[in-house]
C-alpha cells in the first residue's frame, strides 16, 4: 500500500449537458491503479464506464457540464495541464487507449503499418523508417504476421484488426493503456487469444491496464483489482482474488450471480428492473431500488466505508468499516 | 443459383414426433466475376445432416463465419439449399413457392440477434405485433387485439397498455427484445428459431430472456433452435448441441454429456476458451489454437479444422475428410481421432 501509485484518480466528475439537464456519468470517483497492475471496471451498459475512460484521458465531446477532480499520474497533477500539454505529453505517450470497436476505428484508407507508426513520428518525433521498423516489432508482439503492414483494414479479420489497434496503443511504450471492451465483439477462440496476447505485454513490458468490460468471465482473465460501477459511481474496489470469490457490494453480488458457468449446479440469477436515470439520479444509494438487502438508511447516500482495506459504498459495511469517507458527510452518525 | 435437386416435394415416411429433419444439406453460394461468369463457391454450409424432435431444444454452437447463420436462413427459406432436403413435417420445403411459403413462415418465429435493429423504428409495439396478424390474413379486429395483448402477458410485457404506444426506442434492450420474441410468437409457430437472442444485452438480463424463452417451449411444446457462440448459456437452455465449424457439424450430442466428454479437438478448444470467473485466470496463458477459421471459398483438404489442430494426423486428416462416426451411443464426432474405437479425447484427463 505504501508504494506510490501509477495513477490516482480523485474525485473525479464528469457532467454533460443536454437540453433536459445535466447527465451525471462520472459521478465523483476514487480509484487507484499501481504499477505493473491491471484494474478492470466492470458494470452494465451505460454506467458511465467509458465516460470515465474518456474523462482519464481528456477525450471529451464538446457538451460538457462539469470536469472536475484530480488525476495524478506518476505524482503529477495532469488536471493542470493545459489541452496542448496534455496532448502532447500525456496522450499516447504516457496513457494510451484502445478504443471500443477497435476493430472499426481503423482508418480505412491508409495501410495497418502506417496507423500504427503514426502515433511514434507524432509523439516520439521519430522520421518514417525508423517508425515502421517500430512498428513492425509492435506486429510481432501483438502477433500480426509483419507482411500484414502494408494491408489495409478491410483485407484484416476482425481478430487481426484488434490486434493492430492493440499495436498501435503500444508503440509509443506507454505506463498505461486504457483498453475499452477490448474482446466484446470478437470470436470466443480469438477474445482467448488476444487476452493471451494482453497478457504476455504486461508481463514482458511493466505496463498497466484500465479493462473497461461488462464482460466478467473474460475480466478475469486480466484482473488484478476489480473496480465496479453503477450508475455513474464506483460502488466497490476489491482485489480480484477476492473479488471473484467473495464479492462486498450487494450489486457486485448479484453481477456474479449473473454470470452463466460451464459446470456446476448453480443456475444463474438476473437483476430485476434497469439502472437509473443518470439525469436524476435518485438521492439516496443508487442500486436501493433493485437491491435485494434494502434497509432504511438506504434513503441516504452511503459514504465509501473501508473495509478490509477495500472501499464499498454500501450501508451494510457501516459496522465493519474501518474509515469512511467522505466522513460525516449528510451528518451521518456513525462516522463522526 | 442452380441447383441440381430432381425430387419434388413428395411427403417422405417419418417419424410422427420428428418436426424437422435436414438431409445432406448444402449451402453454397455462387461467386461471380463481372456479375456473370463462374469463379468458386461460398461453401457455408456442407453436408449437414440432423433431426429436431417436437418439443425439442437444440443448440448450434460456433464462431462467426462458421455457417450456423446460413443454416438458420435456410430453415426459414431465407436462401434456398444448394444441394440436400430440409423436411418440414414431413414435407420437403426446399421448393415451396407463393402462398406454401407463406404458410410454412407463419408456422416458424424467429428471434433476431440485435433487438433494437429487428424493430422498425417508425411503428409502436402495437403495430409491430398486428402486422403478422394482418400479413397472414386475420380480418378480425377484435381477435388480433386479443392475440396482440395475448402475446405481451405472455413475455410479460405489462402491464400492457403501458407499452402498446411505445416506441423501440422508448424501451430498454431486454424490453424490446421481448416484443421481438412476442412477434415471433404471435402466429403460435411450432419452431422457434433464435439467433443468439441474447449476445446483444447486459449480462444481468439476459438470464431472464433466456428463461422466458425456456417457459414459452416448455408451455407451447415448441422447438427451438438456439443459435450462438457461447456455451456457458447453453446448457441453460437446451437438451442437444451441435457444434459447427467451418461449414460442418463436427460433433453432436446431449449437453451433459458434451461438458463431460468433449470428443472433437474443436470442441475442446472451445470449453478451453470459455471463461469462468476466477481471479487464477490471470496468472498463466491459456492453451487456445492458434489462428482463425478458415475461408469458406478454399477450405483445406481434408478435416477442416487439421491446420489448427494440435493431434493432426499427418498424411490422414489433411487429405480425407472424416466420416461421421458414432464413438458413444448418441454422440457423433466428424473426427479422424476416433476411427479406431476411441472414446475419449486424448489428454483430457491430464488437462483436469
Amino acid at each position: 500500500m505504501s508504494e506510490n501509485p501509477l495513477l490516482r484518480v480523485e474525485d473525479l466528475a464528469l457532467y454533460f449537458k443536454t437540453r433536459v439537464g445535466q447527465v451525471q456519468a462520472v459521478d465523483h470517483v476514487h480509484f487507484e491503479l499501481k504499477k505493473n497492475r491491471a484494474v478492470v471496471i466492470l458494470g452494465e451498459s451505460g454506467c458511465g464506464k467509458t465516460s470515465m475512460a474518456k474523462a482519464i484521458l481528456r477525450l471529451l465531446p464538446r457538451n460538457v457540464g462539469q470536469y472536475s477532480g484530480k488525476i495524478e499520474l506518476d505524482g503529477q497533477d495532469v488536471m493542470q495541464l493545459d489541452d496542448e500539454a496534455f496532448r502532447t505529453q500525456i496522450r499516447w505517450v504516457k496513457i494510451s487507449m484502445v478504443p471500443q470497436a477497435a476493430m472499426n476505428a481503423l482508418n480505412p484508407v491508409l495501410r495497418a503499418g502506417d496507423q500504427v507508426a503514426e502515433p511514434a513520428m507524432v509523439h516520439l518525433n521519430m522520421s518514417k523508417e525508423e517508425a515502421l521498423a517500430r512498428a513492425k516489432v509492435m506486429f510481432q508482439h501483438v502477433g500480426v504476421p509483419v507482411d500484414f503492414l502494408a494491408r489495409y483494414p478491410f483485407e484484416l479479420s476482425g481478430g487481426m484488426r484488434q490486434r493492430v489497434a492493440i499495436a498501435m496503443a503500444l508503440i509509443t511504450n506507454p505506463q498505461l493503456i486504457v483498453l475499452d471492451e477490448p474482446t466484446s465483439a470478437l470470436d470466443l477462440l480469438t477474445q482467448a487469444n488476444i487476452m493471451n496476447v494482453l497478457k504476455t505485454i504486461k508481463w514482458e513490458t511493466g505496463t498497466s491496464y484500465i479493462l473497461i468490460t461488462h464482460d466478467i468471465a473474460t475480466s478475469s482473465e486480466l484482473a488484478d483489482e476489480v473496480a465496479v460501477m453503477y450508475a455513474g459511481q464506483i460502488v466497490e474496489v476489491n482485489e480480484a482474488e477476492s473479488f471473484f470469490s467473495q464479492p462486498l457490494h450487494p450489486y457486485s453480488q448479484k453481477l456474479m450471480a449473473s454470470v452463466p458457468r460451464l459446470y456446476g449446479d448453480k443456475e444463474p440469477d438476473f437483476i430485476p428492473g434497469r439502472p437509473p436515470s443518470l439525469l436524476n439520479p435518485p438521492a439516496g444509494c443508487r442500486f436501493a431500488d433493485r437491491c435485494p438487502l434494502r434497509f432504511e438508511q438506504c434513503d441516504r447516500e452511503p459514504p465509501t466505508f473501508i473495509v478490509d482495506g477495500h472501499p464499498v459504498k454500501c450501508w451494510l459495511y457501516e459496522k465493519e468499516a474501518s474509515a469512511a469517507f467522505p466522513p460525516a458527510a449528510n451528518g451521518s452518525g456513525d462516522a463522526s | 443459383m442452380s441447383t441440381d435437386l430432381k425430387n419434388t416435394p413428395t411427403p417422405s415416411r417419418t417419424d410422427e414426433d420428428i418436426l424437422l429433419s435436414v438431409e445432406d444439406l448444402h449451402v453454397w453460394f455462387e461467386l461471380k466475376k463481372w456479375g456473370f461468369s463462374h469463379v468458386g463457391w461460398v461453401r457455408a454450409v456442407d453436408k449437414v445432416n440432423f433431426q429436431l424432435k417436437r418439443g425439442e431444444a437444440i443448440a448450434i454452437v460456433g464462431e462467426s463465419g462458421c455457417g450456423k447463420s446460413s443454416l438458420m436462413k435456410t430453415l426459414l427459406l431465407l436462401n434456398r439449399p444448394h444441394k440436400g432436403r430440409v423436411i418440414f413435417e414431413g414435407r420437403d420445403i426446399s421448393n415451396l413457392k407463393g402462398r406454401a411459403l407463406k404458410q410454412f413462415r407463419a408456422q416458424v418465429g424467429f428471434v433476431q440477434q440485435d433487438p433494437y435493429g429487428a424493430l422498425p423504428p417508425f411503428m409502436p409495439v402495437h403495430r409491430i405485433l398486428d402486422e403478422p396478424l394482418v400479413i397472414n390474413g386475420i380480418k378480425n379486429k377484435k381477435e388480433r387485439e386479443e392475440r396482440i395483448r395475448n402475446a405481451m402477458q405472455e413475455v410479460a410485457l405489462t402491464p400492457v397498455d403501458d407499452f402498446l404506444n411505445k416506441y423501440p426506442h422508448m424501451l430498454s434492450g431486454g424490453q424490446q427484445q421481448r416484443v421481438v420474441i412476442a412477434r415471433a410468437m404471435i402466429l403460435e409457430p411450432k419452431l422457434l428459431v433464435a439467433d443468439e437472442p441474447v449476445s446483444m444485452l447486459d449480462a444481468s438480463v439476459r438470464v431472464e430472456i433466456l428463461r422466458l424463452l425456456r417457459k414459452l417451449q416448455e408451455e407451447h411444446n415448441l422447438s427451438v433452435m438456439y443459435i450462438t457462440h457461447d456455451l456457458s448459456t447453453v446448457r441453460y437452455f437446451s437438451e442437444r448441441i451441435f457444434v459447427m465449424y467451418a461449414g460442418k457439424l463436427v460433433e453432436q450430442t446431449h449437453i451433459e454429456e458434451l461438458l463431460d466428454n468433449p470428443l472433437h479437438p474443436y470442441t475442446n478448444a472451445l470449453l478451453t476458451g470459455t471463461s469462468v470467473p476466477d481471479a487464477a485466470n490471470a496468472k498463466h496463458i491459456k492453451h487456445v489454437p492458434p489462428g482463425e477459421p478458415p475461408s469458406l471459398v478454399n477450405p483445406p483438404p481434408g478435416c477442416r479444422f487439421h491446420p489448427r489442430c494440435e493431434h493432426v494426423i499427418a498424411g490422414k486428416c489433411d487429405v480425407e475428410e472424416p466420416p461421421d462416426l458414432e464413438p458413444l451411443p448418441g454422440h457423433l464426432v466428424n473426427c479422424w481421432l476416433y476411427a479406431d474405437g476411441q472414446t475419449r479425447y486424448p489428454g483430457l484427463e491430464a488437462r483436469g
